[in-house]
């Protein structure tokens, strides 16, 4: 770990990834370590948040049932309408019927994004044990689906049949193995990408307590908050698309 | 390790490891957390938002659907009451047009009639006025006779003469006739 | 001994980060490929999105892989 404190210039860009109970001074005591699974801790209530406002907008924004909708349940159905077209575009029409599961991951990771872009606030998905626990539930999910509904044919998808027979045993080894490093990928991914940019933020505010380039990184950060606007929806989005998709394996047949 | 001066420097923060989400420690307590999100969501969204929004979706685009259904049968009420409007005034120029006709054919009757009778009348009022002058004419004629036969009488009379009326009477008519 | 782990580690991290390079020439690659191709036949443009944020998401994991391989490095070795 970088020691710079003896510089008088610390900056600890991972510091706000830290877990720690909730209800706890930390002047007092220890926060931070021996956390048993129930406790309350930040990751608990910045979730709570995100499920509170996925229901402020799922729910009581269409609680008037309005043919001409509200600013609120516009916004709702927009993104039903978004995340429906998705599923059947790229799953087909057997897909539909995992609509629900779609929607409530892209939603949890759009909301979790969004509001880990508030100063002071703590982004759920950008921990690993978060974004691991998302994609092992879609590759288990996806990899038992594949096999209850297309039976021993699902692993079919690993044997490139329009390939040379010679090169079909090579291309199977490739197959299976980027099969298994999709759930490695699709969760990185989304951690890695919020981890950076938080990071990064982190930084350049750090920087901002040093006069001669405080202009600079003030700006920076204003600059890189807006990226990381764009990369809170993008990555909910890549990662609901690349759900799909997975999913698309196992109900679409084994066609690869 | 660097760990132990991070600690240091984040003094009472604390830190069990450099990357906090490599912290193993803390997993299970996020796991469970986001477990209980996720099923919270799944079942908020898949009994109670999603077929309530869908509801919506579904009953609106019926709606729209009805709507333009009559907006296209209003549409044709709206051609068919033009189209009978159009005809409404077509017949009604033709009449007015008609009416115009016959109003001034009336009228030109009527006038032909008025104009003849004046022309009658003022061939009569003619007549008259001629009759009278000529009566007027003649009684002017008798006068004069007559005073030219007082004049002359007085005049002989006045010059000495024994006036003899019927010599003055034939004498003047001869005067009068040359 | 120790500072020369340090030292290695440091490089070994730095080393890493290169590789977020690859990942914003492929990304860029991908994105200037699909502009030009929306650009040649824009009514295509709109069905293709998915496909390019696809795309985009698997030329970046590549880059996010080598970014976590310079976190481990530098926080977790």
């Amino acid at each position: 770990m970088t020691d710079v404190a003896e510089t008088g210039f610390a900056i600890h860009p991972m510091d706000q990834f830290i877990v720690k109970r909730f209800f706890c001074d930390a002047a007092h005591a220890d926060c931070t370590s021996n956390i048993k699974w129930y406790e309350i801790t930040n990751v608990t209530v910045w979730m709570a948040v995100a499920v509170l406002a996925i229901i402020a907008l799922m729910v009581l924004g269409s609680r008037g049932r309005a043919v001409i909708p509200t600013r609120l349940q516009s916004m709702g159905e927009m993104i039903y309408g978004f995340i429906y077209k998705m599923v059947e575009d790229v799953t087909g029409h057997d897909g539909v019927k995992y609509f629900p599961y779609v929607m409530t991951l892209f939603l949890f990771i759009l909301f979790s994004n969004l509001l880990g872009l508030i100063p002071m606030s703590f982004t759920t998905t950008s921990h690993v044990a978060v974004t691991v626990t998302l994609a092992l539930l879609v590759f288990l999910g996806v990899t038992i689906l594949g096999l209850v509904k297309n039976g021993i044919g699902f692993l079919g998808m690993f044997w490139v049949s329009s390939a040379p027979l010679a090169l079909r045993p090579v291309l199977a080894v490739i197959e299976v193995i980027s099969y298994f490093v999709r759930p490695v990928s699709h969760s990185i991914r989304l951690a890695g990408n919020l981890m950076a940019g938080h990071a990064v933020m982190k930084v350049f505010a750090g920087f901002a307590s040093m006069a001669v380039i405080s202009p600079v990184a003030v700006g920076a950060v204003t600059a890189i908050y807006g990226l990381e606007l764009l990369v809170a929806v993008v990555q909910a989005y890549v990662f609901t698309i690349l759900t799909c998709v997975y999913l698309k394996d196992a109900v679409g047949g084994a066609h690869h | 390790m660097a760990t132990e001066a991070h600690e240091a420097a984040a003094g009472a923060a604390g830190h069990s490891a450099g990357m906090p989400q490599l912290d193993i420690s803390t997993w299970a307590n996020q796991i469970f957390w986001l477990v209980i999100a996720l099923v919270v969501i799944y079942f908020v969204l898949s009994r109670v938002a999603l077929p309530r929004i869908g509801a919506v979706l579904a009953d609106r685009s019926s709606t729209i659907t009805n709507d333009l259904a009559a907006a296209e049968e209003l549409k044709q009420k709206a051609v068919a009451a033009e189209k009978a409007y159009n005809a409404a005034l077509e017949k009604a120029r033709a009449d007015a047009g008609r009416i115009v006709a016959e109003a001034k054919a009336e009228i030109q009757a009527d006038l032909d009639k008025a104009t003849a009778q004046a022309d009658v009348e003022i061939a009569a009022k003619g007549a008259e006025s001629e009759a009278r002058i000529a009566e007027i004419r003649a009684g002017a004629l008798e006068s004069v006779t007559e005073v030219a036969k007082d004049t002359a009488k007085e005049i002989v009379a006045a010059l000495g003469g024994k006036a003899d009326a019927r010599g003055i009477t034939a004498a003047v008519t001869a005067k009068l006739k040359g | 001994m120790v500072e020369l782990a340090l030292m290695g580690k440091y490089i070994g991290a730095g080393l890493a980060a290169i590789g977020l390079g690859g990942a914003g020439i492929g990304v860029g690659n991908i994105a200037g490929n699909f502009l030009a191709g929306a650009l040649r036949n824009p009514s295509a443009a709109a069905s293709q999105t998915a496909n390019l944020f696809v795309g985009i998401a698997f030329a970046e994991a590549l880059g996010i892989f080598s970014f976590l391989i310079a976190l481990l490095l530098m926080f977790a070795v």
